[in-house]
């Protein structure tokens, strides 16, 4: 249940609504803290993808073996090289546009990531990914406490979430990020059209939430929404006319993408994206490997939005300013199931893209072998065993992107030297 | 229409003297609120009649009460439905699936049973589109909303199966679930066999469904997949009556002994033991005997229901779940009796427990056709409304159902509830003009009588005072029905879209 996050929440909203500026000062803010300067953007691919289906093992006999239906034939990866353990990798054959940017050496995966005893829980795993403390599942999210660590007064559009509701690794105690889904319909209506009437009504709802009771947190929560609401529409409204440079596909995760380029394009202030896509939850007919299939769909849907992403932010400037990180709660069972899918599993593979980032195979792929004793893998030689600690690349975007202390905002000391990719 | 319908039938609205307070005390409103979707003027009227405990059990013992609600869909009097080509068809169309439910809602004369269906579906929370995906839109919704009575094939859905047996046996209602054709599909169960045992069931029955995370382990978790071996589905019928049901496989069943770290019989034996094939199937109702008789699940369930109709704000108290799951084991799982302890219980009735929890946007959209109007509006205008406030029904995002509470107000979803209530208003415009006029003598007290009819948590200093700016905003007060036409509905949207009506 999520009832200690909510005491968290609770707690921080006090500290929220003293700090919250004033929407005349907005703009300036905006200006001052985050116009054309660096954006993250955190992409989290729901229900645990199958890294074995994203990036092949191809020359692997085990991987053919544990897999005799879903695998993917070695001649239809597309190859991108070998990894320090001299494992030969390929991606699924519909990552084409994947390839291509991985191929200008701005894109880097970090393989094996996750954390000592993984959870096989969506939920806990998703807490402990979100909060980067797999002992305090329930804490505020990193990003969030990122957010929380700004100078006040805090813009609050220098968080933009393009789903519907708060992710956990959003959550933090003094910042309330937005959530808009489309800049287009974020938009005020009143019963009476957007003439003077309308614009008195607009005045009046902006006064009504500009009150805040924080002696009642759970009112005042919701107050803050409504008043980071009404101070952010006009700023969002620029974004509904940006006019991208390359067509996004027509999906959640593209228009998601084509938002935060429109974001970053109006410069409007905005600092950290969140994005999500999910499905990966293939248990039964995951389709790695037919063009209607399910994984197959996946992997479209992915690659043709972070390709479209790429080059629309090539195109306007903006590559230079943007790093991408993807989480997922975590990998799949090596073997497939009797459903023609997979179970859950354990480490999985971050990807890192950006402008500025050192691209190329980080880390050591798993031997799949089925000895229980092989040290890459783990639970019986059933999953795969991580190499590097999540948080280890979190530290990494911490101190080298968003440039202040991941010793401080992380609690200890997660930093691998080995780990340069930017 | 009869008079006699009309008057039964009307909004609040239509009140014919000048802020007078509401009959019903503001017990029954939170009660209305919690154990249905707020109350009607109807309804605030045949509740006020009664004691706290009568009211109760009326509320739980809702079989006496003719279940006729479907019925007045399409009639003159109440909310409308948008159909579309070919017709109004709930038991193939989800969005027409939808649209019952909503309709139903605001119409029920059994509002526990609604809401204790939604509690539910949240709880077994079963998504259409991965049903869809697999077998069709038209069987996507039917395995989810079909009416026996409707189908071809008989086929139950699994919310109205879940509707039927709303305040039923809980350990009833997890053999049910767990033969659940729609539940099958959704977590898997249809290819959980002896060869390759498929642990998605298995892991979500005991994580989300019983006893709760931290209550079971990964080894746990592999016995259960074992256990529902050969739970799967056949495929009998012909032509429109062919259906997905569920069948129990022999011969996919892995016949072997499973062993849990928890107790599944009552002289403390873990190990379900190995069965011949053909006995197999008992394996699985061993181990929901085990789950639904539980103490972790019986403190699990008291603490959901804690959060569903008491607070979702503050921890409940140890007493509380501690007497809830005693009712619930002392009862052997009748969730009758358990509802009826939780809302005849201290914790419910608190004066902080009043406007303690986050509406649900379902909770906030019915409510506010109950208290602003519905003749002329469709409630397939309030479940695209819906959609955009973060919930669309029959589409949890996942298996642990709806991310509730604090994560509802997103500023997105906060400006969604804000033009619901804009939308809502100017379609109820004459009949808000209507309900003004008699209340319109000054701006202090026109605000009075909108605030009366429209209950809401107390309302932060000043917010009162900018609704009474508001009237005199673009010129002097008249009252005359040429201002009240703009004002009425500007009131009623920005008191619905206010925060303090965010809270039931």
């Amino acid at each position: 249940m999520k009832v200690t996050r909510r005491q968290f929440v609770k707690g921080g909203v006090a500290a929220f609504s003293v700090t919250f500026a004033a929407p005349e000062f907005l703009s300036d803010l905006a200006r001052a803290q985050g116009a054309h300067t660096r954006n993250l953007i955190v992409l989290n691919l729901s229900g645990g993808m199958d890294i074995l289906s994203f990036l092949v093992p191809y020359q692997d006999a085990n991987y053919y073996s544990r897999r005799p239906t879903l695998a993917i034939p070695a001649a239809n990866v597309l190859q991108i090289g070998t990894d320090a353990s001299g494992v030969a990798l390929g991606l699924h054959p519909r990552l084409t546009g994947v390839k291509q940017i991985f191929d200008t050496g701005r894109l880097a995966f970090v393989q094996r990531t996750g954390y000592a005893n993984q959870t096989r829980s969506h939920f806990l795993g998703t807490d402990i990914w979100s909060t980067a403390d797999p002992n305090n599942s329930q804490a505020l999210g990193w990003v969030g406490r990122y957010l929380d660590a700004l100078p006040s007064p805090v813009d609050p559009l220098v968080g933009w979430n393009t789903s519907g509701s708060l992710p956990h690794v959003l959550q933090a105690n003094k910042v309330a990020v937005p959530a808009i889904p489309s800049p287009t319909t974020y938009a005020f209506q009143s019963p009476n059209g957007t003439g003077t009437e309308g614009q008195a009504e607009k005045a009046a709802a902006i006064r009504m939430a500009s009150h805040i009771p924080i002696d009642r947190p759970e009112v005042a929560f919701v107050y803050s929404s409504a008043q980071a609401a009404m101070a952010t529409l006009d700023r969002v409204a620029t974004v509904g006319t940006y006019v991208s440079s390359v067509t996004y596909p027509n999906t959640g995760f593209g228009q998601a993408l084509k938002a935060v380029a429109g974001a970053m394009f109006r410069g409007i202030g905005t600092k950290v994206f969140y994005v999500t896509t999910g499905g990966f939850d293939n248990h039964s007919n995951q389709g790695v490997n037919p063009a209607n299939g399910a994984f197959y769909g996946l992997m479209a849907s992915l690659n043709d939005g972070l390709l479209a992403f790429h080059t629309d932010l090539k195109n306007q400037g903006m590559l230079e300013d943007t790093l991408l990180v993807t989480f997922s709660e975590f990998s799949r069972r090596i073997s497939e199931n009797g459903s023609t899918g997979t179970d859950h599993g354990a480490a999985t593979i971050m990807m890192v893209l950006g402008g500025r980032v050192n691209g190329g195979l980080i880390g050591t792929a798993p031997n799949l072998n089925l000895d229980p004793k092989n040290p890459t893998l783990e639970n019986n030689a059933a999953d795969v065993t991580f190499e590097t600690d999540f948080r280890s690349v979190y530290a990494r975007i911490i101190d080298n992107w968003l440039g202040t202390s991941s010793v401080s905002l992380l609690g200890a000391d997660f930093r691998k030297p080995s780990l340069t990719f930017i | 229409m009869h008079v006699a319908e009309e008057q039964r039938l009307r909004p609040q609205f239509s009140g014919p003297d000048p802020v007078t307070p509401r009959a019903p005390a503001p017990e029954i409103e939170h009660l209305l609120r919690r154990a249905g979707f707020g109350a009607r003027a109807d309804e605030l009227e045949f509740y006020g009649e009664m004691s706290i405990p009568q009211a109760v059990d009326y509320l739980v013992n809702y079989e006496q009460v003719p279940d006729d609600v479907d019925s007045k869909i399409g009639t003159l009097g109440y909310a409308g439905i948008t159909t579309r080509a070919p017709g109004f068809l709930p038991v193939s169309s989800i969005v027409d699936a939808r649209q019952r439910w909503l309709f139903r809602m605001v119409h029920t004369n059994r509002p526990l049973q609604e809401k204790m269906t939604l509690f539910w579906h949240n709880h077994f929370a079963t998504g259409y589109n991965k049903i869809a995906g697999i077998y069709g839109n038209t069987e996507g919704a039917r395995y989810l909303a079909a009416k026996a009575s409707e189908d071809p094939g008989n086929v139950r859905g699994q919310v109205e199966m879940l509707r039927d047996n709303a305040l039923g046996n809980f350990r009833d209602m997890l053999v049910n679930i767990a033969k659940d054709t729609a539940m099958l599909v959704w977590l898997d169960g249809r290819t959980n066999t002896r060869a390759k045992p498929q642990e998605n069931f298995g892991r979500e029955i005991m994580e989300l469904f019983t006893r709760g995370v931290g209550y079971y382990t990964e080894s746990d978790v592999y016995a259960a997949a074992r256990v529902f071996t050969g739970w799967n589905l056949a495929r009998p019928g012909t032509g429109t009556a062919q259906h997905y049901e569920y069948l129990y496989v022999a011969g996919q069943h892995d016949t072997g002994e499973k062993t849990f770290s928890f107790p599944i019989y009552s002289n403390g034996s873990r190990t379900i033991p190995a069965r011949a094939a053909a006995a197999g199937e008992q394996d699985g109702i061993d181990l929901i005997n085990a789950l639904a008789g539980a103490p972790e699940t019986a403190r699990y369930l008291a603490k959901k229901l804690y959060w569903f109709f008491v607070s979702d704000t503050r921890a409940p108290a140890q007493s509380f779940v501690d007497s809830i799951a005693n009712v619930y084991l002392q009862s052997r799982y009748d969730m009758r009796a358990v509802m009826r302890a939780v809302l005849l219980s201290t914790e419910f009735w608190e004066p902080r427990a009043y406007f303690a929890r986050y509406a649900w946007p379902v909770e906030f959209i019915v409510r506010a056709m109950k208290d602003v109007g519905w003749r002329g509006f469709s409630v397939d205008t309030a479940r695209t409304s819906m959609s955009a406030m973060g919930m669309d029904l029959y589409e949890p995002p996942d298996v642990a159902g709806w991310d509730a509470g604090e994560t509802w107000f997103s500023t997105g979803a906060m400006l969604s509830r804000m033009n619901f209530a804009s939308g809502l208003a100017a379609n109820q415009r004459n009949n808000l003009v209507t309900a003004a006029r008699p209340n319109a003598g000054t701006p202090e007290r026109l605000v009075s009588f909108f605030l009366n009819e429209m209950r809401t948590a107390p309302l932060a200093g000043g917010v009162q005072q900018d609704l009474v700016d508001y009237l005199r905003a673009t010129g002097n007060w008249t009252g005359s029905d040429a201002q009240l036409n703009q004002k009425a509905p500007a009131l009623a949207h920005l008191i619905t879209g206010s925060v303090e009506y965010q809270f039931v």
